[in-house]
């Protein structure tokens, strides 16, 4: 990759005026899918995605249950209007190795050996992408998942971090992805310390791996943070709504 | 969509046991250290049709990567440089199994992974591939075939498509008004440096480089770690399970110390 312009300023600021710590704004609803067992709507900077998560159910075709655990299925898939230029909506081969890496990000937080033979389906849906959408797809799908009441060791928050002008910033967008020096993804699961999934394109020192990688943890923190807000917001949040609802019709 | 799947080999208890008993004295069930690699073959210029070519066995794992280079239209985005495609298969005769058919999930990230190492180190100068900017590029096809598998997969086919574009060489083509014409003449790949990937497995507490297809159907966890003479260049975690922070840390130290011999064993090879 090559740099054609200052993507930090004198001031220090990014191309979207943040600084190099910053985190896009990031907002979760939890539940906008009517017909999921569970669901979740990200806006992360201009990454508009939505998680719908079914099962545990019925596996079909059949001959993929398993019988000591769960099947987890994971499908990234963004729409056609999702880009600047139009996509084709046959999965490419990016959409089928990010399915897979979201789904190995997501199994380790999830108790799949309580469900045996059954199946749970996770759909991400990119409608608008940013920089950064299978850190928002799987921060969506984590928090979908908590919504199905599937059983989990911890939420799976995703963030970031990546190096731009030789500098390492959290959460890249899609400028500097295009144009900076490195991008670095990582899922982490917080409560139990451990980094579930984690990819680099870019090039980066020993020293500057070390930083963008403890600034990548350190930005899923702050998702972990804001993906909980967003469950106690939906279950906890309105105590009079939660009663409405209860009440007999 | 992506699905969990069922596990093609079956590591039997006693087996396990003994892999356990190793592990815990710091040896694996071949003999290797934990940071041993298997034997490593490496051999140039196997296919005399494609313009670079190689075999390289790891263990008992080996690779054939042909490299065939034509012109077309350069990819959108990056009009000044010419394309570069490393694709992947596992071919039906290379375990019982592998399956004819469209490539799956495993050898897609398997392609990508090993394109975005070649990709990222910069190994290949693509912009000294043009021919008419915007227009007309060098199209170089980095095409692998997995002709025995026994593990390791990624690095494996990493060296034989490095070790195909070291050996390949460039056809020298010339623009005689709209056409593209072959002088006959060919010349080295312009090589500005050498990606090494060195990937390791985390079974338990242990993580070990190289794992064999026994010790990656105990794993819990893989990595992928793509270093060039400066740095890192490219990552990748595979595998349902998690690593901490300190584990990634110390797998990418070592990736540096090993990727360094294996660079040495290219170049040696392929006398670069």
């Amino acid at each position: 990759m090559t740099q054609t312009r200052n993507l930090i300023d004198e001031n220090g600021k990014r191309t979207d005026g943040r600084t190099a710590d910053e985190l896009r704004e990031v907002k979760i609803t939890v539940g906008t899918v009517r017909n999921a067992d569970g669901s979740a709507f990200i806006e992360f900077g201009k990454n508009k995605i939505v998680a719908a998560v079914y099962g545990p159910r019925e596996v079909h075709p059949k001959h993929m249950a398993l019988p000591d655990r769960c099947v987890l299925r994971c499908r990234y898939h963004m729409s056609p209007f999702s880009t600047d230029t139009r996509k084709s909506p046959a999965p490419s081969r990016r959409e089928i190795e990010i399915s897979k890496v979201m789904r190995e990000a997501l199994e380790p937080a999830l108790m799949l050996e309580d469900y045996p033979r059954a199946a749970i389906d996770v759909y991400v849906e990119v409608l608008q992408s940013d920089g950064g959408s299978r850190c928002a797809g799987i921060d969506a799908a984590s928090v979908a998942l908590a919504d199905a009441g599937i059983n989990m060791r911890d939420l799976v928050a995703a963030c970031a971090a990546g190096k731009v002008d030789e500098q390492i910033v959290l959460d890249i967008n899609d400028t500097e992805d295009k144009e900076g020096g490195a991008d670095m993804p990582v899922a982490y699961m917080p409560r139990l310390d451990q980094v579930t999934l984690l990819q680099l394109d870019g090039k980066l020192s020993q020293e500057q791996f070390d930083e963008c990688i403890d600034k990548a943890i350190t930005g899923c923190k702050m998702v972990y943070e804001i993906q909980r807000q967003a469950l106690i917001q939906k279950y906890f949040g309105n105590e009079t709504e939660l009663k409405e609802e209860a009440a007999p019709q | 969509m992506s699905s969990s799947r069922r596990a093609t080999i079956i590591v039997e208890h006693l087996r396990k046991q003994q892999m356990w008993d190793a592990l815990a004295k710091g040896k694996r069930l071949d003999g290797r250290d934990f940071d041993d690699q298997r034997p490593l073959e490496i051999e140039p210029d196997v296919i005399k049709k494609a313009n670079g070519s190689a075999r390289v066995k790891l263990g008992h794992s080996e690779v054939i990567a042909g490299v065939k280079i034509s012109t077309g239209e350069p990819f959108e985005g990056l009009e000044n440089k010419g394309a570069l495609i490393v694709s992947a298969e596992v071919l039906p005769v290379a375990s019982p199994h592998a399956e004819p058919g469209p490539p799956d999930e495993e050898v897609v990230e398997l392609a990508r992974v090993v394109d975005r190492g070649v990709r990222e180190s910069e190994m290949i100068d693509l912009d000294k591939l043009v021919l008419v900017p915007g227009k007309i590029v060098y199209t170089t096809f980095v095409d692998c075939s997995v002709v025995n598998t026994d593990g390791n997969l990624f690095d494996t086919t990493s060296y034989a498509v490095v070790t195909a574009l070291l050996s390949a060489r460039l056809p020298v083509l010339e623009m005689q008004g709209d056409k593209v014409v072959d002088t006959g003449e060919t010349r080295e790949m312009p090589v500005t440096a050498i990606p090494v990937s060195i990937t390791a497995a985390r079974i338990g507490d242990y993580v070990l480089i190289d794992p064999a297809a026994e010790e990656e159907a105990c794993m819990d966890a893989r990595i992928t770690i793509t270093t060039n003479e400066e740095g890192f260049c490219a990552i990748q975690k595979g595998y349902t399970g998690s690593f901490s922070a300190d584990q990634i840390k110390k797998a990418a130290k070592t990736a540096r110390i090993k990727g360094e011999e294996v660079r040495a064993k290219l170049k040696e090879f392929t006398a670069r």
